[in-house]
């Protein structure tokens, strides 16, 4: 798994909010936080974009951009960012499946899925801090808020 | 297996970080050894589950439990939260916080203006004072306060609880809860008798 000190592997995928293919290139300069999760729909995913939705202006504080990024195609990315009001993008690693979670050792081959693993990524597209999951569990917004805190802090 | 989930979630679990003040909305007894902490959305149905338990266990308990409430809605999708959880605050300027919080509860799916202006009313606030502070949003920030605050603990989705400042990770009903509480007052009370 990529890890804090690693460079963040690139990639472009669709589901920009206008449906354009989106890579950590877009974001030249700005903190990332990449949100791999297991698939739209499924209940505990729900509650984690949801909660990262209501906490984007905490993420904005550091001037970071959310993405999620799951297997699910980009069509199933729309109905679900329509359904739960999201406004940060999914991206869709949905062909080849799952290459972009592979990139960054986070596929389960066994279920076809990818975990639910956070990286945080600094403006110069190095990892800073990573985190996965237990697939079951919301991991909530702190871990992520206390790394890009520490990066703002060491600059 | 169980354990080792456990640790990895240590890692960024901090516990309650915002320590209880004046500003909170408690029952309950400062000194009480056990404090339960709420972090709640009014629409919630998991929160609608944990309102009855919360008030046997408040029985249960008496002068041991302190409880305190903050708000924790997802306005995206519970498009009544944030005003509901506003109402109660307004409601909490006039004294009257738990009354509106209790009603809120008592009423999950009946949370539009109309029925806020109603429950206040009810519950006896002074109308023009509640309507104005409302359409000021005058306690949208406290709301967000309590939200933002409940991130930073590590709040993952409502109900959420914290024992003692410890996160409870149990299951939602009586008996696991009213069980991590009772051990709380043991763990105090035993610090108190060395």
């Amino acid at each position: 798994m990529v890890k804090a000190g690693d460079r963040a592997p690139d990639f472009e995928l669709d589901g920009g909010i206008e449906g354009e293919r989106i890579g950590l290139k877009a974001f030249a300069g700005k903190p990332v936080v990449l949100v791999f999760y297991p698939a739209d729909w499924s209940p505990v995913c729900g509650s984690q974009v949801t909660l990262y939705n209501e906490a984007l202006d905490m993420f904005d504080e550091y001037g970071a951009q959310l993405v999620g990024i799951s297997v699910d195609g980009a069509w199933c990315h729309a109905a679900f960012a329509k359904n739960k009001k999201l406004k940060f993008p999914l991206l869709a690693d949905f062909e080849p499946k799952g290459a972009v979670a592979r990139k960054y050792g986070v596929y389960r081959e066994k279920d076809g899925i990818c975990e639910r693993a956070l990286f945080v990524i600094d403006g110069q597209g190095v990892v800073r801090w990573s985190f996965v999951s237990p697939i079951e569990v919301n991991p909530g917004a702190e871990g992520i808020l206390a790394a890009l805190e520490r990066m703002k802090a060491e600059g | 297996m169980k354990d080792e989930k456990k640790i990895k979630l240590e890692q960024h679990q901090p516990g309650l970080v915002i320590a209880i003040s004046e500003k909170d909305h408690a029952q309950g007894p400062t000194d009480a050894p056990v404090t339960l902490v709420e972090y709640g959305d009014y629409e919630c149905p998991y929160c609608g589950r944990a309102y009855p338990i919360v008030k046997k266990i408040q029985q249960e308990m008496g002068d041991k439990l302190r409880f305190v409430f903050r708000n924790f809605p997802l306005n995206t999708i519970h498009e009544h939260a944030s005003q509901a959880a506003q109402a109660a605050e307004a409601a909490g300027g006039q004294g009257k916080f738990w009354e509106m919080h209790d009603i809120l509860y008592e009423h999950q799916d009946e949370l539009v203006d109309a029925d806020l202006r109603q429950y206040a009313l009810r519950i006896g606030v002074e109308i023009y004072r509640f309507e104005k502070e409302m359409s000021e949003a005058a306690y949208a920030n406290r709301v967000r306060d309590d939200f933002r605050g409940g991130i930073r603990s590590g709040v993952n989705g409502t109900p959420t609880f914290f024992i003692n400042g410890e996160r409870y990770e149990g299951k939602l009903e009586y008996g696991a809860l009213v069980e991590a509480v009772r051990a709380g007052v043991s763990v105090r009370e035993g610090k108190n008798q060395e």
